[in-house]
């Protein structure tokens, strides 16, 4: 028969850091089911870290060996510079997320337990507990590598659902204030699964352009085909919609404070560091791939956008009462500051690598300072659980200086205060938005940074010169898992502050490459 | 001579030269973040941080060495911070090693020494923490080559002096004195800051090279007015007037503070800083007359200070304060005078901190107490304390073939040749000073014991005696070593430019003469009053003179008439239309943001279908926009 299919060359090498981290998100499933329940927490920590490390370590090997210059897996995925040095970032990132998660009392331990009854008691003695979280988390996190890196908008779109179907199970998994949970769980699946539509239908439309959903054939068809625009252009703004969406810029944000203030604050910290980062990476991929020849047209819309979401993020946080919600807002402000250097580029080659350098070091900087400051946000607890009301922070600095003064450089941090990672993170958009024609936006996203400047400062104030109250939470002494990530976030925010030039240099080495086609 | 060019170096010793700034960082960090589990090493981790980075201070001077004079200045460069605008990088020439080497083994001498006087202090670590955090920025002041990074290090000397000088913050007087020392620093750094961003929009760089450059290359350059916005810099750290006020009372912090921060380094950053900014102070000749003007009005002022503070170191801080008086005049003269303002200020390092510790073992021994007029005769029970202040104090004014002979004649000599009129100024400070140390000397040491009843003097502790000694040693044979045959002039030269006219040293030259005959005369007057003669106890009214000497020469009275109390109606001035006028602005502006942010936030209602609408409406506004922008 001449009908036998080929068998697709894949290149394993490339691809080994995605299939680490799936392979084990596939043992953690069978430790599910095999495993007794006592056990299988003590299973599931060390092949959750080691896999991250090892999927780590295979990168830098991959880095070492030489950026390949070629797609994978017969043009599916594209291991390039950038995939390579934001699969960097996400695995650290994810590494020190899983630690938080490791942290006990984040999670519901049987359903219909309340939070300190017999029954959770009992449940927690028999060892039940929902150890899926692991797997869970390692599947989204293969979603994450795998959605910056897809070269065809349908291995995308798998990578998109891939990454984002165990957070929306893990968003309703916390163990307290669980209607809370629950509710942004189903919140975040239902305005997911909206938006991916949205995703789908542009692919649809983009296919029915160019005749292919691979990126690099869109990018020809631009030039070739005449008289179709209508389709292209619909289709464009539609794919943007979904991956807008991820990013939350607005006016696609709504979700953002409800899900972060839902989601257990460990998953909270992995979606806000790990799918920012991964969503960024698939956004510049298929605005520069397959769009590359339209920036002319891309722009001015983005531009839009971009002043949207920094306006938006900025004045809406002022008015925030709980600190997670506070901090989501900040991330929609940060996705908005972003957004300027992903206008800034489309000029020459040697622009765009600087503004997708400045991005990606931007991604770095924002991930760790957030990360840290949801670690922080687990150890600040009263009676029914972490402390998110602002009012409960007031005199924070008095009864912890310590863990408050770390907090406030976080905080410093995200206002972009020189000697921290943000300064570094701001200053290299803003310069690469400037030298690209981007001046207005630049100075709308200074103005931003004031106004997100004031509530930053605001909790501080806060924190160190009110008064606490007398029955003010407490500050749990920190498992060392969640010492470690504070530590860690810590040193990444002064290191990058300090002394930017390695990450700087990696992440232009990385751009210098730009997105192979 | 011009100074030379600079050299980019890797490598060796001066390679590796950021570990002299990096060692005492980690001190500093460890001993601050290891909390009370380094309490019981934290004194000697403290001393082994300083003492390695003046080890690695001493191999990169010998390094240095190795090169020929030309080749002495190489330059470090770390890493680029902001990409063409500023780079981390270190310079060591002549000038900034020796600096090093001052502020490390003075400094380490001085870490030794706090072992025993703070031994008893509970919060000893904290106490080297700092010391070790003061040490990094003081190198890192001294290392950068470029303003940036010198402006770093200066903010970080002051963040250190400010906990310092208050590390006993339940004394109210040390807490006030330590927010005194802060805020008229602030008033330096604030021209010092203003100075920079000139440079930067002058120059369009800030390295040290690329401001030489820049000079060469021409152009009209605002000398005079850079030239004075350092000066200001300059006076804030170096206690210069107008902004000497804090020096006195930033004696409320510990001695050793004193020693090292009041006397041997910190207060030496604004000769530096003029120094090291010789070609922009060498093209204005404005700027250059201020800074000697500066120099002989504190070294007047600090001297008339001096005699009549019966607080022994109160006595010795305007004697600082006149000191530096004496190099910044030097500074100021310009090549001729930077040798010997360097001469004079490493010396000076070596005679005052030893009088500053020899002070410190006095209190030490005296149950705290700092009234000299409760001292007396305490030459017998402190015999080691007695030789080595004495050493000082025959060093600081100008006793021949010590230190101070050598070194503050220099100055006089080069200042005599300059302008005759700040020349006899400077020798008049000279006579001052030989009384009021005098006064000081014979009022501690000799006489009859005036002690409080409960009083029990005794020889401080080997590890205190010890750095006393070392330091006494510096005092004798340094001022020498320097001066003679113009030996540290040749040396510093590369880096600072050098005279056409090497000076040649006259023992019995008519300034030196006269300024012997001088401090003879003060010396004998101060035996006269205060070695022969009863001590009061309780002191003297005095005349006017002595009222306005002990009041500081009313320096706070004045701050307060001229700024405080015109500031005070100023702020209720600014106040006043901050209320009626700005805040109008300013809170309907803040209200207008804060009302938007009230009126967006109903938008998040929380309902999952108006969410999706906003998706929707959002989605529907980008096809159509998109479509528009495409289509035209």
């Amino acid at each position: 028969m001449n009908g036998t299919i080929p068998a697709p060359t894949i290149e394993y090498a490339q691809l080994a850091p995605m299939l680490v981290v799936f392979g084990a998100a596939i043992v953690g499933v069978l430790v599910e089911a095999f495993a007794p329940r006592y056990l299988r927490s003590a299973i599931h920590v060390p092949i959750t870290l080691l896999s991250l490390a090892g999927a780590f370590a295979l990168t830098i090997w991959q880095v070492v060996k030489g950026v390949p210059t070629k797609p994978a897996a017969m043009g599916a995925v594209a291991v390039d510079g950038p995939s390579l040095f934001i699969w960097g970032t996400i695995l650290v990132l994810a590494f020190v997320s899983v630690m938080l998660i490791n942290d006990e009392g984040h999670f519901v331990a049987a359903a219909a337990a309340v939070p300190g009854s017999a029954e959770e008691e009992q449940a927690l003695h028999e060892g039940a507990g929902h150890t899926e979280v692991y797997p869970l988390a390692l599947f989204a996190v293969g979603g994450m590598l795998l959605f910056p890196a897809a070269n065809d908008l349908l291995v995308m779109f798998v990578a998109l659902e891939v990454m984002s179907l165990p957070l929306y199970l893990l968003c309703g998994l916390a163990r307290r204030r669980r209607l809370l949970s629950q509710e942004a769980a189903v919140k975040y699946f239902l305005l997911g699964a909206f938006s991916s539509a949205f995703f789908l239908y542009g692919t649809a439309l983009l296919y029915g352009y160019a005749g292919s959903i691979d990126l690099a054939k869109i990018s020809t068809s631009l030039s070739v085909i005449g008289g179709q625009e209508t389709l292209l252009y619909i289709g464009v703004a539609m794919l943007g919609v979904g991956l807008l969406f991820k990013i939350g810029a607005a006016p696609f944000q709504a979700w953002k404070p409800d899900v972060y203030q839902g989601a257990p604050t460990p998953v909270t910290a992995l979606m806000a560091s790990g799918t920012l980062v991964a969503a960024f990476g698939a956004l510049l991929r298929v605005f520069w791939v397959a769009l590359g020849g339209l920036d002319w047209d891309w722009s001015p819309v983005l531009w839009a956008v971009a002043i949207l979401t920094m306006i938006v993020g900025a004045i809406l946080a002022i008015t925030q009462t709980d600190i997670k919600r506070m901090l989501a807002y900040s991330s929609i402000a940060h996705g908005g500051f972003l957004l300027v250097g992903v206008v800034a580029t489309g000029a020459a080659a040697g622009q765009n690598s600087k503004a997708l350098s400045a991005i990606l070091f931007y991604l770095v900087a924002y991930g760790f300072t957030t990360v840290g400051a949801f670690a922080v946000v687990t150890m600040v607890r009263d009676a029914g659980g972490e402390a998110w009301h602002l009012s409960r922070w007031a005199g924070l600095g008095k009864r912890s200086p310590l863990l408050a003064g770390i907090f406030a450089f976080f905080l410093l941090a995200f206002a972009g205060i020189p000697l921290t990672s943000g300064f570094f993170g701001k200053y290299a958009v803003f310069q690469a938005a400037v030298s690209g024609g981007a001046l207005p936006l630049v100075i709308v996203g200074v103005v931003a940074s004031a106004v997100a400047a004031f509530f930053y400062v605001r909790v501080i104030v806060l924190m160190f010169f009110s008064d606490p109250s007398a029955d003010g939470p407490s500050v749990v002494l920190p498992s060392r898992g969640t010492a470690a990530v504070v530590g860690v976030a810590v040193l990444a925010t002064v290191f990058l502050g300090v002394y930017p030039q390695p990450v700087l240099h990696l992440a232009q080495n990385a751009a210098q490459s730009l997105f192979i086609r | 001579m011009e100074p030379a060019e600079i050299i980019q170096h890797s490598g060796g010793v001066i390679g590796a030269s950021w570990l002299m700034i990096a060692l005492p960082l980690l001190g500093a960090a460890v001993l601050l973040l290891g909390g009370r589990r380094t309490d019981k090493f934290g004194h000697l981790l403290g001393v082994a941080m300083s003492v390695a980075s003046f080890v690695v201070a001493a191999l990169a001077f010998i390094q240095l060495l190795g090169f020929a004079p030309g080749e002495r200045r190489r330059g470090v460069e770390l890493y680029d911070l902001i990409p063409g605008i500023a780079k981390v990088g270190l310079l060591i020439d002549p000038l900034s090693i020796s600096f090093c080497l001052l502020i490390t083994f003075v400094g380490s001498l001085i870490h030794i020494y706090s072992i025993g006087y703070m031994a008893h202090d509970p919060a000893r670590r904290r106490f080297f923490a700092y010391l070790n955090l003061f040490v990094a920025a003081m190198l890192v002041l001294v290392l950068a080559d470029n303003y940036l990074g010198l402006y770093v290090g200066w903010e970080g000397v002051g963040l250190a002096s400010y906990l310092l000088i208050g590390f006993w913050q339940h004394k109210p007087t040390a807490a006030a004195a330590a927010k005194k020392a802060f805020i008229v620093n602030r008033v330096g750094d604030f021209g010092l800051a203003i100075g920079i961003f000139t440079i930067f929009a002058t120059f369009h760089s800030l390295s040290y090279q690329g401001v030489a450059e820049g000079i060469a290359k021409g152009g009209s350059i605002p000398f005079t007015a850079i030239g004075l916005l350092l000066l200001l810099g300059a006076c804030g750290k170096s206690a210069q007037l107008p902004l000497q006020s804090w020096l006195l009372d930033a004696m409320e912090g510990p001695t050793p503070v004193s020693a090292l921060i009041h006397a041997a380094t910190m207060v030496t950053a604004g000769v530096y800083l003029v120094v090291r900014s010789g070609p922009i102070f060498q093209a204005t000749d404005t700027a250059q007359l201020v800074v000697t003007i500066v120099g002989v009005a504190t070294l007047l002022a600090g001297a008339i200070i001096g005699t009549a503070k019966d607080d022994i170191k109160k006595a010795l801080a305007g004697s600082t304060m006149s000191q530096i008086g004496y190099m910044m005049l030097a500074a100021g003269i310009g090549p001729a005078g930077y040798a010997f303002a360097i001469a004079h200020l490493i010396t000076h390092g070596f005679f005052k901190a030893d009088m500053f510790l020899g002070a410190g073992s006095v209190m030490h021994a005296m149950n705290d107490e700092v009234n000299m007029r409760k001292y007396g005769g305490l030459r017998k029970v402190m015999p080691i304390t007695f030789v080595t202040f004495l050493i000082g104090y025959l060093a600081i004014i100008g006793f021949p073939l010590l230190s101070g002979y050598f070194t503050k004649d220099g100055i006089i000599e080069t200042a005599m040749e300059h302008n005759a009129i700040l020349g006899w100024l400077a020798v008049l400070g000279a006579g001052i000073t030989g009384f009021y140390m005098s006064r000081l000397v014979f009022m501690t040491f000799f006489g009859k014991k005036r002690w409080e009843a409960d009083a029990h003097p005794h020889e401080s502790p080997a590890v205190m005696t010890w750095p006393l000694i070392i330091l006494s040693i510096g005092a004798v044979v340094l001022g020498a070593f320097l001066v003679l045959g113009n030996r540290f002039m040749i040396f510093l030269s590369p880096a600072v430019g050098q005279p056409e006219e090497l000076p040649s040293f006259h023992p019995f030259s008519v300034t030196g003469l006269a300024t012997l005959a001088l401090v003879a005369v003060g010396a004998v007057f101060a035996w006269m009053r205060y070695g022969s003669a009863e001590v009061p106890v309780v002191a003297p009214r005095g005349s006017f003179l002595t009222t306005f000497a002990r009041r500081d020469l009313y320096g706070d009275a004045l701050n307060e008439a001229l700024l405080m109390r015109p500031g005070q109606w100023l702020t209720r001035l600014a106040v006043f239309f901050d209320n009626r006028g700005v805040d109008g602005l300013v809170n309907s502006l803040a209200a207008l943001i804060g009302g938007s942010s009230g009126r967006l936030r109903r938008i998040q209602t929380g309902f999952v279908r108006s969410y999706a609408l906003s998706i929707f409406v959002g989605a529907a506004v980008l096809v159509g926009a998109w479509f528009v922008v495409g289509n035209l």
